[in-house]
């Protein structure tokens, strides 16, 4: 993992001294709230409905165990106990008071954490396939690369004052888990003639505009890839729209311009900035790697883990739903579920960031991840040690087995915190997970990715999820639009909206109806319901979930 | 024609904790918007609005939120402003659960 060096060190530890001054000018009076709200916001400081919510960038989804400890020291000193990860790999803080953020910055930044860059027009977190480094299907390792975006685009000055927020997503596997079609800059590591390099896909994003990115250069050299990507953020930083913020993302950009517009205005770019590229950006990538190194593995026997796996049924279960293939013989990577049934999506409270950090440090390596998907990975567990890992689990309450159920749902925090929401998630998160465990049939169902927004903006990722649920005030009542079909992987597709939206009553229900009747509709037991709608189309889908037009129709 | 004016009661975030609170009458900000002052005119929530800017020390975001009068005082009409009123549903946290003591 990256250590910070020297000048990341002092970086962040100015950045945090010139925030205390900063709260103590506004606290004094000597800053009105219109000067300070860009400089908190800066630091990852919002102001929401009940309290102000401190955002921290979990770069690119990695932790150790000292940092997840750290998170749990300030859930548990500063805030009620408990933090949220969300879907942008970061952890939101929903109970901070003012007086206490520079301390609770200077707590991240002993653990070499910040939240710089987590708000504002900036380049954001820059967000990876939480299997990075561990996947069986991975090309290499992409998070060096991350942590090189990650140094390049912090304070930028080219780049701290863009039309709007700019995301970047990578992955180092064909097998998409990092939802790369739907981000700003979208990286795919491929392989030509050997040797590795990167699909870049730009215009991607979710939000009022679905789009999915479109594919700007099918192979770019690594050397190539920082001025390449300075390149697109340069042009659109010029073209982007700053008249009407709903324009001014790349996508949009893309959409008017048309990507071979683009691609010929960022070549151009690019070869005038290419030369000013003397290698040293390669030279810093060649000592992250170095960091990056993987872990020593061991070996060891995996007789006594298959004979727990016969002998105990819950653990079969836990290891069929939560584990995935390790690229290391003996190896398996561990979701931890932060969706038991009934609870809020993506929240842990400061004993389980203990308990897994605890985990992490005795058999995972010291690694751990946060998944887009809002649960928590140790990337690197011994075969051997998954009954004691699972035991310590269960222990802490989150042994849930449900990975890539219909319970294990991705939810933005909604109208229950956010002041843009304009319905509330997390409740129907609550709800349609507690229905689900109350039929005991997700696991006949299978693979099911429900999204739920608490407004437009997406951050729920409704529009990819294979059932997405947008919660919007409609003349000042809670109403929840459902699409269906969407698909975050490398075969990415915006969802199609169902029809007119449900009641907050209505939508669980509608929700138990449309699961029901795919399970009916499904060819066999092992049709997805995303391949049930791919061969069926949306109507029969609209006909179970508004069966009185049906019956007028008729 | 002007759209008519609706009740309203100034809202904002306390600057230190950042929970909800509401101007009163006497120009103090209440945790209950119950103490609210009902404003039934336009002219009056400009001047209220315009009064924020001084409070700058206490409060930050103040805007105006339609209200109406109930058997307490001032109560929210739209759910947004409802749950500011409480706290989050998912968990016992926030208003629902706190003393509504510290004025200020």
């Amino acid at each position: 993992m990256y250590k910070y060096n020297d000048f990341d060190e002092s970086f962040v530890r100015e950045r945090v001294a010139q925030f205390r001054g900063q709260v103590a000018r506004r606290i004094d009076g000597s800053l009105t709230e219109d000067e300070f709200k860009p400089l908190r916001l800066m630091n990852g400081l919002y102001l929401q409905l009940h309290a102000y919510m401190l955002r921290v960038a979990v770069p690119y989804g990695t932790l150790n165990s000292a940092q997840m400890d750290m998170l749990a020291h300030l859930a548990q000193t500063y805030d009620k106990g408990y933090g949220h990860f969300t879907t942008r790999q970061n952890i939101q803080y929903n109970w901070p008071e003012l007086g206490d953020v520079p301390d609770m910055l200077s707590n991240l930044a002993d653990v070499g954490m910040h939240a710089i860059q987590t708000s504002g027009n900036t380049i954001r977190n820059v967000t990876a396939d939480h299997f990075a480094g561990a996947a069986a299907d991975e090309i290499a390792d992409p998070r060096p690369v991350a942590e090189l975006l990650r140094q390049w685009s912090t304070d930028h000055p080219e780049f701290q004052f863009m039309p709007r927020k700019f995301k970047i997503a990578i992955t180092g596997s064909p097998n998409d888990r990092a939802v790369t079609k739907a981000h700003d800059i979208g990286l795919r590591m491929v392989l030509r003639d050997g040797a590795a390099g990167y699909e870049v896909i730009v215009g991607g994003g979710l939000g009022r505009t679905p789009m999915i990115g479109k594919v700007i250069t099918d192979f770019l050299p690594q050397a190539d890839l920082l001025p390449y990507v300075e390149a697109i953020v340069s042009v659109w930083n010029r073209l982007g729209r700053r008249d009407n913020k709903y324009k001014s993302r790349i996508k949009i950009t893309v959409h008017e311009h048309g990507i071979d517009e683009i691609r010929r205005l960022v070549d151009a770019r690019f070869a005038e900035i290419r030369p000013s590229f003397s290698g040293v950006d390669q030279d810093m990538l060649a000592e992250i790697e170095a960091q990056f190194a993987p872990p020593a593995f061991k070996t060891a026997d995996t007789k006594g883990y298959e004979a727990v796996r016969l002998a105990n049924p819950a653990f079969r279960s836990w290891t069929d739903t939560n584990l995935t293939q390790h690229r290391a013989d003996g190896y398996a990577i561990v979701s931890i579920s932060i969706k038991k049934h009934g609870a809020t999506p993506g929240d842990a409270t400061a004993d389980q960031m203990r308990v897994m950090a605890d985990l992490a440090r005795t058999y995972g390596h010291d690694e751990l991840r946060i998944s887009h998907e809002q649960n928590v990975i140790l990337p690197h567990v011994h075969k051997s040690d998954l009954p004691k890992l699972y035991a310590a689990l269960r222990s802490a309450d989150l042994a849930t087995a449900n990975i890539g159920l219909a319970s294990d749902i991705i939810a933005c925090p909604g109208m229950d915190y956010c002041a843009l929401a304009t319905a509330r998630s997390i409740p129907i998160a609550q709800e349609i997970a507690t229905r689900f465990d109350e039929l005991k049939i997700e696991h006949d169902i299978g693979a099911l990715k429900i999204k739920i927004s608490g407004c437009i903006n997406a951050c729920g990722h409704h529009h990819v999820g294979h059932i997405g649920i947008l919660g919007l005030d409609r003349a000042g009542v809670e109403n929840y639009q459902i699409t269906l079909g969407g698909d975050h992987t490398e075969t990415a597709a915006v969802g199609e909206r169902a029809g007119p939206g449900f009641s907050a009553a209505e939508i669980v229900p509608a929700i138990e109806r449309l699961v029901l009747g795919y399970m009916d509709l499904r060819q066999a037991s092992d049709e997805t319901f995303l391949e049930a709608y791919r061969r069926l189309g949306v109507a029969p889908f609209k006909a179970i979930l508004y069966p009185q037009e049906k019956a007028n129709a008729a | 024609m002007p759209k008519d004016f609706t009740p309203k009661v100034v809202t904002a975030n306390r600057l230190m904790e950042g929970d909800a609170v509401w101007l009163t009458a006497n120009g103090y900000w209440s945790s209950d918007i119950h103490d609210a002052e009902f404003i039934t005119d336009e002219g009056t929530a400009n001047l209220r609005m315009l009064d924020t800017e001084t409070q700058a020390h206490l409060i930050a975001g103040a805007y105006l939120a339609d209200a109406a009068m109930g058997d307490k005082g001032p109560e929210p009409t739209h759910f947004r402003e409802d749950f500011r009123t409480r706290g989050p549903s998912n968990y016992a946290h926030g208003k629902q659960v706190d003393k509504v003591d510290n004025n200020v």
